[in-house]
């Protein structure tokens, strides 16, 4: 993990002054999580160079710190210690707090002169993002220059590495640099080697004191700081005395800003069309209201929410006079839980929280405790099951569960075109397949003949002229 | 004084009725056992600390039985002493009686009323007024009479004291109880007057007829599972036949809904004359009294059902629920003449019926009939042998304890059946679906190696969330691999691990003989082959027509796209015919344990995700930070006091950051060695190292060596895809040996290799008298790179590495090898889908619990 400081000019050595670190004396510093070394690969007249070289001990990383008995926060694994990550950005201040301030000794007006500086920073992990070094660097007034290369020369099908070479140029205050790239390195990272706390929002705050504010990147810089703490980015942006930023769906852009952490373990979803597309209504919203208004259009009195994820449905039925028993289960204890606290359980009323059962439970086996409710609601559920899983699912909701009507949605696959998707790409990684329009009604009609059913399929969404609406729905009604 | 003798059924709900003072408690402490009797007063103290707190009475009645409920329902006997003189008392015994099908028995203290009177007098304790004696003794008197008439099955009055202290109480079995008779039998399916095809069954099952009866040389007793008469041709000869079986003890039958039917007519009640009974009258009629007589007090003998052979038989004709057997009520008696059914009729205008056997968990073996199929129906130890006879099917016995099934062809077709033999009832069978009460709550499984395993809720929990979500059909997953240990950490330097510690292992653990296999790099997979679709359908119940599967550890299939899976399947059953595997083992299916190549296949998230990155950030952030140093150090700078604080020396920095360089290259190059690039099938290497199971045998009981040349012999060297693995057999106590073996793993693993596996001898092994680890894998230093962090063998990393604990991973590894030899043996035994998957179910939920992934 290496950060280098070049300036240029005349009597660039004063570099050493600007930094309090003199170009003569390699210096070691500990810091809880290593060692940082300064020393100046290049000294002279016009040209002068310092370097600021974290130690990190990568078992510290994975066994925590020895004899300490906190364990560690990372796989053994692990690119953490070589990366430049979130403990730079600690290191930076710790080692040229100094500098940071603003405060030369030595030659104070040339701390307050903007000078010709390049930093470079190899292995910065921006996932790909092409555009976001030079969308948080360029609007500071730096030139940017990135380089990147294959993840592995031996399998270039593997793409390219998730990390770049970054060097900025500008005529910028030292200062400056030294917070902005306090401030943006964590940014890119978007992980953080200390749990983000309350104090956060005072250091991102004075960090990004005079330039931060008028960033047009500020709300996502914000976001990513804070790490995705929700509660915080706002908190931080009210702050910021931002009257423009638009109130967003909870959860929405998570979920979306995830995906890739999550690919192997998805945790329970509960939206994953593209974000973007989805304002100012999302689509898991009006996906719920319809599901809603077919509920209460069959007349039911009793639910089945199977596979209910957080329990949005359920939030929404409960304020539903005519509805008296609600029954959600889902196989995701994780989902489960959310659910729990989304819907406050623990201090529900009584009366409420007597109509509400919810537990574990998963459409591919037979469960008694799905039976005997009036509808059945099965919402963005099928696509996450494995097809030649899906006859026991039929068998088991149509066949045992058997309810009077039966509501399901599932994405329409033909719509991925008007997000913009590769052909072929699925929305979301834990989808085992999307249906087209044309694949859900001859699906929908074969469970209608074996099972003794009517359906009745619409789509749910904006309407495309070609490829129909993003979600489809059907609402089954048992024969007799 | 002779005894009085009172006899009750061994399993029975015993009221004691009487007044106060009668003697009720006394009598019921000497007669019973003390935890037997469940006592008004004791659960009155029980609720409110006083026994005599008449308050208090329906707080103690709701524990009184919700205790007995519990007793009951382990099939004990149980005395409740309470006065129970007011018919609701009672009623709410006999509804609990009915409720738990037990008889109810009524012990009557019908004492005379002065001595109840002077007994009351002279009590100390709760005396109570003499009104209330008088009542109660009133109360007594009255109720005797009706106690029968109100549903008591058995009722024994004691009149006097004399009497009472001369009782004998006879404990009798339920007369459906032949537990002591062990067989074996034959279990025939309703015959319907199919007596010629009844004839020849029983000469196939090798009866012999002699002094006009049939009798098995090897003293077999057929059962008749009831429906001997109607629809059929010689229906007054099957009655005759199994008549004389029975009285010769050669035969047990049971009664069936027809059998009933004909007893009625017998008893002159008017029936309705349909489904073939008019014929059956008809002969019966023109037969003489004394055989009418004979065929009314046979059926009228006929008990519902049997429970047999230490309670491992059950035969029944409409077949019997698990929270039936050992109990006897007339629910239960209609229950086995004539199932259960919805309420709802299906498209033929037949009843449909309550698939009990779908829902049935017992140990028993359940044999009826009744339904009449195509085919016999075995369902979760259910067998419905039912083959229709009459209607042009076939007769079928299931012999016992052999479980195997004996049939004739149906000489003609005698009626027309209602529903054709082949149509399926829509929501009859559950099929391939899984009930979630047998997985989503505490699991204890037994297993034949010894070791049971519990499954804890939320492991369980984990569990069903992983096989909803990601496991492949559970048809299927027959076997999950186990977890495999390291060996003991090495004491060497420069080594985390060593074959000297996986020897010394089984060497101190008394195994002579070892076999060193060398590990493959490359992801498990677990193959099971049926030679076509044909026996995935009918061994496996697998639906969709594929003919096998190759599946993950955690039981997912291994190629999302079918056509890479098929192709593999293909070539190798294409090697296992051209072999003569399946002449020579004698199967249509093989379950094997392998690795496939390479790991970039499966593991290619992880590789691109984690190991590439991280090799790309080590190299090109040290080689960034090598430069800088290089560049450093080459300045020409005062040398500084090496003592002042902060100093630094660069050369030494930039040697240890060569150093660390060297290793993240290291690093990159031992991950990168298990990884190619698949353009097709011919990229992919499978290397077989156990052949676990074939029809009717897991292969537990051979030597690892026999696994490798079977292997050998039959799978590889014919086809590329198909990799044979090295190996090496080690003499443990002998020192060249061992050190051969050394030198082996050295070899491998400098060459890249990853190190190699360590198993005993045989596939299962015992140690010191405890199940030793079936193997334990010995991994190479460069490979443990990949493990460990790409820079572990610095001796400071190294030290601290090599103190880590094996013992939650070699308790997990036996645990789920357990597992995976029982779901094997349990599918090669023909158990029940449930039954199977509980125990892979049970593997996958061990894997959720927390150990160190490194190991």
């Amino acid at each position: 993990m290496l950060l280098t400081i070049t300036y240029e000019g005349s009597h660039t050595q004063d570099l050493g002054y600007l930094l309090f670190k003199n170009p003569d004396r390699p210096q070691a510093f500990s810091l809880s999580f290593g060692k940082a070394y300064v020393f100046y690969p290049e000294v002279s007249d016009a040209r002068t160079t310092a370097a600021l070289l974290l130690d990190i001990d990568p078992l510290d990383l994975a066994k925590g710190k020895e004899g300490s008995g906190v364990p560690g926060l990372f796989d053994y694994v692990n690119d953490r210690p070589y990366a430049a990550t979130s403990f730079l950005s600690t290191a930076i201040s710790k080692v040229f707090g100094t500098a940071m301030s603003g405060r030369c000794d030595k030659f104070p007006d040339l701390a307050k002169t903007p000078l010709q500086l390049t930093a470079t920073l190899p292995c910065l992990k921006d996932r790909g993002d092409e555009e976001l070094a030079r969308k948080l660097f360029e609007p500071l007034g730096y030139t940017v220059e990135t380089k990147r290369g294959l993840l592995t020369d031996a399998f270039p099908e593997w793409g390219m590495s998730p990390y770049i070479t970054l060097t900025i140029r500008g005529k910028v205050l030292l200062s400056a640099l030294l917070h902005h790239l306090y401030v943006l390195i964590p940014v890119f990272d978007r992980q953080k080697h200390y749990y983000t706390s309350a104090d956060e929002i005072r250091k991102l705050l004075s960090h990004g004191e005079g330039w931060l504010a008028a960033h047009p990147e500020r709300e996502r810089i914000t976001r990513r700081y804070l790490f995705k703490k929700r509660g915080l980015a706002n908190e931080a942006l009210e702050r910021l005395r931002q009257t423009d930023v638009p109130e967003k769906d909870a959860g929405e852009d998570e979920e979306t800003e995830e995906s890739e952490e999550t690919e192997e373990t998805p945790a329970a979803e509960s939206d994953d069309a593209p974000a973007e597309q989805d304002k100012p209504v999302s689509l898991n919203t009006l996906r719920m209201e319809a599901v809603r208004n077919a509920v209460l259009a069959s007349g039911a009195a009793s639910v089945l929410d199977a596979g209910c994820g957080e329990g949005r449905l359920v939030a929404l039925l409960l304020k539903e006079p005519q509805i008296q028993k609600i029954t959600a289960c889902d196989v995701s204890v994780m989902a489960l839980e959310k659910a729990a606290k989304r819907l406050h359980l623990d201090r529900m009323p009584e009366v409420q929280r007597e109509k509400l059962t919810l537990f574990q439970g998963s459409l591919t086996y037979r469960d008694k405790r799905m039976d005997g409710m009036d509808c059945a609601c099965v919402i963005e559920v099928l696509e996450h099951i494995d097809l030649n899983r899906l006859p026991a699912l039929e068998r088991n909701l149509f066949g045992f569960v058997a309810p009077r009507t039966a509501v399901l949605t599932t994405p329409n696959r033909e719509y991925n075109a008007v997000y913009g998707m590769a052909p072929g790409s699925l929305r979301h990684s834990d989808h085992r397949f999307e249906w087209t329009r044309a694949e859900f009604a001859a699906w929908t009609e074969r469970v209608c003949a074996t099972y003794g059913y009517t359906a009745a399929i619409r789509g749910i969404g904006a309407v495309d002229e070609n490829f129909g609406c993003p979600t489809q729905m059907v609402v089954f009604t048992r024969n007799g | 004084m002779d005894k009085f003798k009172i006899e009750i059924p061994e399993f029975a709900l015993v009221a004691m009725v009487g007044s106060t003072s009668s003697g009720k408690s006394t009598f019921a402490q000497r007669y019973f056992k003390p935890t037997e009797v469940l006592s008004a007063d004791f659960f009155r103290g029980m609720v409110s600390d006083n026994p005599d707190d008449q308050s208090a009475s329906k707080d103690a009645f709701d524990l009184l039985f919700y205790a007995a409920n519990k007793r009951l329902g382990n099939r004990k006997l149980t005395v409740i002493d309470a006065t129970s003189l007011q018919q609701s008392a009672r009623k709410q015994i006999l509804d609990c009686a009915r409720e738990q099908n037990v008889h109810p028995v009524a012990i009557v203290m019908n004492l005379p009323e002065e001595t109840l009177l002077e007994r009351n007098r002279a009590r100390t304790d709760h005396r109570i007024p003499d009104r209330v004696v008088r009542q109660h003794a009133r109360d007594t008197r009255r109720c005797v009479k009706y106690l029968r008439r109100d549903g008591f099955s058995f009722v024994y009055e004691i009149t006097s004291q004399e009497q009472a202290d001369n009782v004998e109480i006879v404990r009798t079995k339920l007369w459906n109880d032949h537990r002591e008779d062990t067989g074996p039998f034959d279990v025939i399916g309703d015959v319907h007057g199919c007596c010629d095809e009844l004839e020849e069954l029983l000469a196939k099952l090798g009866y012999e007829k002699a002094d006009g009866t049939y009798r098995h040389p090897a003293g077999r007793k057929a059962v008749f599972l009831g429906d001997f008469t109607d629809r059929g041709p010689r229906s007054m000869d099957v009655l005759r036949l199994v008549m004389d079986m029975g009285k010769a003890g050669t035969a047990l039958a049971v009664a069936g809904n027809h059998d009933v039917k004909l007893l009625k007519y017998l008893f002159g009640k008017n029936i309705s004359r349909t489904h073939g009974v008019e014929e059956t009258i008809a002969a019966l009629d023109a037969r003489d009294d004394a055989f009418r007589m004979e065929v009314r007090s046979f059926l009228d003998g006929l008990v519902a059902y049997y429970w047999l052979d230490g309670g491992k038989l059950v035969v029944s004709h409409a077949g019997l629920k698990q929270e039936y057997i050992g109990r006897s009520s007339g629910k239960i008696r209609a229950f086995c003449l004539y199932g259960e059914t919805t309420g709802e009729t299906d498209q033929y205008g037949l009843p449909v019926r309550l698939n009990w056997a779908a829902e049935y968990r017992g140990n028993a073996a359940v044999v009826f009939g009744h339904i009449a199929r195509r085919e016999v129906k075995v369902e979760n130890r259910t067998y419905c042998i039912d083959t229709g006879c009459v209607f042009g099917g076939k007769l079928t016995a299931l012999r016992y304890p052999e479980m195997d099934l004996v049939s004739v062809p149906a000489r003609r077709q005698y009626y027309e059946p209602a529903k054709p033999l082949d149509a399926q009832a829509p929501g009859e069978d559950l099929g391939d679906l899984l009930t979630v009460e047998d997985f989503n709550q505490k699991m204890h499984l037994e297993t034949a190696l010894g070791l049971s395993v519990d499954v804890h809720e939320n492991n369980a929990a984990a569990a069903l969330e992983i096989m909803s979500r990601y496991a492949a059909d559970p048809h299927w997953l027959i076997y999950l691999p186990p977890t495999m240990s390291p060996c003991e950490t090495s004491k060497l330097d420069g080594y985390l691990e060593h074959p000297l510690e996986a020897l010394a292992y089984y060497r101190n653990n008394g195994i002579a003989t070892a076999v060193c296999e060398q590990k493959h790099m490359g992801s498990r997979a677990v193959i099971v082959l049926c030679r076509d679709a044909d026996t995935a359908r009918r061994r496996f119940g697998v639906q969709d027509g594929t003919r096998g599967i190759l599946y993950t550890r955690t039981g997912r299939a291994f190629f999302q796209e079918k056509e890479t899976e098929t192709a593999l399947l293909d070539r190798l059953s294409a090697v296992l015919t051209e072999t003569g595997f399946w002449a020579e083992m004698e199967t249509d299916w093989v379950c094997l344990d392998t690795e496939l190549m390479p790991w970039s296949e499966k593991a290619q998230g992880l590789l691109r995700r984690q190991y590439a990155p991280t090799g790309y950030a080590g190299i090109a952030g040290l080689e960034a930070a090598t430069a800088v140093l290089a560049q450093a150090a080459s300045r020409d700078i005062p040398r500084l006091d090496p003592e002042a604080p902060n100093s630094v020396d660069l050369t030494a920095l930039l040697t240890r950051y060569q150093g660390r360089l060297e290793d993240l290259r290291r690093y990159k190059s031992a991950y990168q060695q298990y990884c190619w690039t698949v353009r097709n099938l011919e990229d992919i290497r499978i290397a077989p190292f156990h052949v676990l199971a074939v029809e009717g045998r897991v292969f537990q009981d051979k030597t690892h060596v026999w696994h490798m040349e079977t292997i050998r012999k039959y799978i590889t060297g014919r086809d590329p895809i198909f990799l044979e693995t090295p190996y090496l057999v080690v003499d443990t106590g002998d020192e060249a040996s061992v050190q051969k073996a050394v030198d082996w793993w050295t070899a491998l693993t400098e060459r890249g290799g990853e190190g190699m596996v360590v198993k005993p001898e045989t596939f299962t092994a015992w140690g010191n008298g405890r199940l030793l680890q079936p193997a334990v894998k010995c991994r190479g230093r460069e490979y443990l790179r990949i493990i460990y962090g790409a820079e572990y063998l610095q001796e400071d990393h190294l030290r601290r590495l090599k103190v880590r604990s094996l013992y939650r991973k070699q308790s997990l590894a036996l645990k789920e090898f357990s597992l995976g030899m029982e779901s094997l043996t349990r599918f090669v035994q023909g158990e029940p889908l449930y039954r199977v998957h509980q125990c892979a179910f049970g593997v996958l939920a061990l894997e959720s619990e927390p150990v160190d992934p490194r190991l």
